[in-house]
């Protein structure tokens, strides 16, 4: 087991660092120039050609490139050109606010979504499996932009019931000491943030919700209908296990490896692609964080930021994949 | 068998599938009894309808689309028909166990051998965890299983079809019940290991006085367990008998058909017949005897009226209208010179 996750990473290697390359050119090629930005539109030629030297800009690309690799193998993401602060010091408050609100989406998304699935094969074709997959497929068509500003107009406009954007209640900030503001109020004993803050992550974390939620209903509904079938069902039947056990015991673990690979993947665009609900909910995650760099031509903080949501996306993955043989004793990785 | 006492009553039992295609009549009013301690066989061929009858006294009938429809199934001085499923949950795996025919599928993958031997324990019985698991171990060593401390941690995977099915018949029998059906046990697996648990099921049957109905189409399997035999053809119990009997002395054509194309040396036939024709579709035939159109013994009745099951012997019946005393004198057709 060891051996194979070792051996994943480094399968992992070449392609995140065919992906380095990728993002590497791609802001390049990208009009614009770092020095310029910084300086203003009315900089003389030779104020931002002093820049560029002093930041490294005026190195040709390989080795602009090859530095950014040896950086990033000693474990440092660079320097942000605009700030001049580590970027790994920056990212981490921005990261760890994508992370706590795509971890609560996921939560919603995996109670509701694998619940309803289930509960519709259980019931195939009854009202209650109608709706669900009605919803589920409204859930994943809806543009995210409309249900998001949708909930913020009936929740937190008209209603008044719900915060509509940050992640924090700005009178009363939260003392930020692993970033993940839900661990930090508790850590503290302040349950008026903790509320607080659980209070934020609502909205945006539905809107999040709603597109895993209905993909991960609408797997496990097929997935337990498959397994429903089974031989190995009946005979739990045939020795008087209740219904519901039968269901959630004996199917449920032989459905959950297909769901649990959707889960994976949608958690790693979660991760990575909420910078539209970052946007309307002006959640500062790291989507928001990337996307501004890119507007300022930050070249270290676009290149180290893409890296490091690209990896975590991968470790998902893998995480996954290692969870098929805990679920699965035939699963065996050698 | 006269003289045990009837452990199960089945009578005019009809399940029927409620399908987009029409209603399938998939058991057609079927009555028979079990004694205590007996091995009753039901052979037939491929969708006669034995699945379905187990799958009925199981009050397992894949639902919607099947379901009974009439008669009743007498245990215990209940309707198993009418049971709540509350009270079912408590006779399956208790009273009325079973196993099915494939091995392989027929355990979770997923659970180690030990816990799905004490599931139905631990919902049966007020053992605790520890004494289910002994009683667990007894039972797969009775059912002659080697290192059965290992086994209870194994997987199904790592157990051969052979073993899976011995661990099913020691599932099914871990509760003790007073009746154990078995659908097609040794049909998925090859003829040694088909021999031994046949074997085994009769040992077990012996010492542990369970009734078992002993559901196969295959009638060389009947011969070596049953006592006992009833003939299914689309539906319907067409021969019913002692096993002695209806080998030596067959009333129905159908069962006739049935020893002529089974390939066994104790019936010296000079080459295999199969039966001409094919089962029909349940529901397909209204009126008249269901096997007519492939009996080499047709008349005009056999179209014109529904035959019933004519005793010819004490405890020997077949639905065949030959064996009407009105037709004795008309017709004198025999089935067999004995
Ligand atoms: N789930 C179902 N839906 C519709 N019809 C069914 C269903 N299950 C069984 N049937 C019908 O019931 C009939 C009897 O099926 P059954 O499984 O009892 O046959 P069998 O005698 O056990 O055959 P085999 O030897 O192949 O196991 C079949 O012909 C089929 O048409
Ligand atoms: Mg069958």
């Amino acid at each position: 087991m060891l051996q194979y996750i070792g051996k994943r990473l480094l399968q992992l290697i070449p392609v995140l660092l065919g992906m380095t390359f990728i993002v590497f050119m791609i802001i390049r090629a990208i009009p614009g120039n770092p020095a310029q930005v910084i300086l203003g539109q009315q900089a003389s030629k030779e104020a931002v050609a002093a820049l560029e030297a002093k930041l490294g800009l005026d190195q040709p690309w390989y080795t602009q490139y090859f530095e950014f690799l040896m950086n990033i193998f000693r474990g440092d993401l660079g320097e942000s050109l605009r700030t001049r602060s580590p970027v790994a010091d920056e990212l981490w408050p921005y990261l760890a606010a994508t992370i706590e609100l795509a971890v609560f989406a996921m939560i919603i998304a995996v109670i509701i979504g694998v619940n309803a699935g289930i509960i519709s094969a259980w019931f195939q074709n009854s009202w209650f499996d109608y709706t669900a997959m009605i919803l589920a497929l409204i859930g994943v068509s809806v543009p995210i932009f409309w249900l998001g500003l949708m909930g913020q107009w009936v929740f937190g406009i008209e209603m008044d019931l719900l915060p509509t954007t940050g992640r924090e209640d700005v009178r009363n900030p939260v003392h930020a000491i692993t970033g993940l503001y839900v661990i930090d109020t508790l850590i503290q004993g302040r349950f008026d943030q903790f509320g607080q803050v659980l209070r934020h992550l609502i909205l945006p974390g539905i809107a999040l919700a709603t597109i895993p939620m209905a993909i991960i209903a609408r797997m496990t509904r097929s997935s337990m209908l498959e397994v429903m079938r089974s031989d190995f069902v009946r005979t739990a039947r045939s020795k008087g296990q209740k219904m519901f056990l039968v269901v959630y015991k004996h199917a449920l673990k032989n459905a959950i490896i297909p769901v649990l690979t959707v889960i994976g993947l949608q958690m790693g665009i979660l991760l990575g692609g909420a910078i539209l609900t970052e946007t309307i909910f002006g959640w500062p995650g790291i989507g928001r964080y990337i996307y501004d760099a890119i507007g300022f031509r930050d070249y270290p903080v676009v290149q180290s930021g893409i890296l490091v949501v690209a990896f975590i996306f991968v470790m998902i993955n893998l995480l996954v994949d290692v969870l098929y043989s805990v679920v699965d004793p035939r699963i065996k990785y050698d | 068998m006269v003289g045990k006492p009837k452990v199960l009553s089945v009578n005019g039992l009809r399940t029927s599938f409620f399908t987009d295609g029409g209603i399938v009549p998939a058991v057609d009013g079927i009555s028979f009894d079990l004694y205590e301690g007996e091995i009753l066989g039901i052979v037939g061929e491929s969708g006669c309808g034995k699945s379905v009858t187990s799958l009925s006294i199981m009050g397992l009938v894949p639902s919607p689309p099947g379901k009974i429809t009439g008669g009743e199934i007498l245990y215990g001085g209940r309707d198993l028909t009418k049971l709540k499923e509350r009270e079912m949950r408590k006779v399956r795996g208790n009273d009325i166990a079973m196993i099915f025919q494939e091995p392989m599928t027929s355990l979770n993958p997923l659970f180690t051998i030990g816990s799905q031997m004490t599931e139905a324990l631990l919902i049966h019985t007020n053992l605790g965890k520890r004494k289910a698991r002994r009683r667990a171990a007894e039972m797969l060593k009775l059912v002659g299983l080697p290192r059965v401390e290992e086994i209870m941690d194994e997987y199904p995977h790592q157990l051969s079809g052979g073993m899976r099915q011995r661990v099913m018949i020691a599932m099914a029998l871990v509760c003790e019940p007073n009746i154990l059906i078995a659908d097609e046990p040794t049909t998925a697996l090859d003829v040694t290991i088909q021999a031994q648990i046949l074997k085994l099921m009769k040992k077990l049957n012996e010492r542990l006085d369970t009734a078992v109905l002993l559901i196969t189409h295959d009638l060389g399997v009947v011969a070596e367990t049953c006592g006992r035999v009833i003939v299914m053809y689309a539906g319907q119990i067409v021969e019913e008998g002692p096993v002695t009997e209806i080998f030596r002395n067959p009333q129905h054509p159908y069962t006739e058909g049935l020893l002529k194309s089974v390939p066994d040396m104790r019936f010296k036939q000079e080459r295999l017949e199969p039966i001409p024709g094919n089962v029909p579709r349940p529901g397909a035939i209204r009126h008249g005897c269901r096997f007519a159109a492939r009996c080499p013994y047709r008349f005009d009745r056999c179209t014109a009226e529904d035959p019933e099951l004519y005793g010819t012997q004490p405890g020997h019946f077949a639905r065949c209208f030959l064996r009407d005393k009105k037709e004795e004198t008309a017709h004198d057709e025999t089935l067999v010179e004995s």
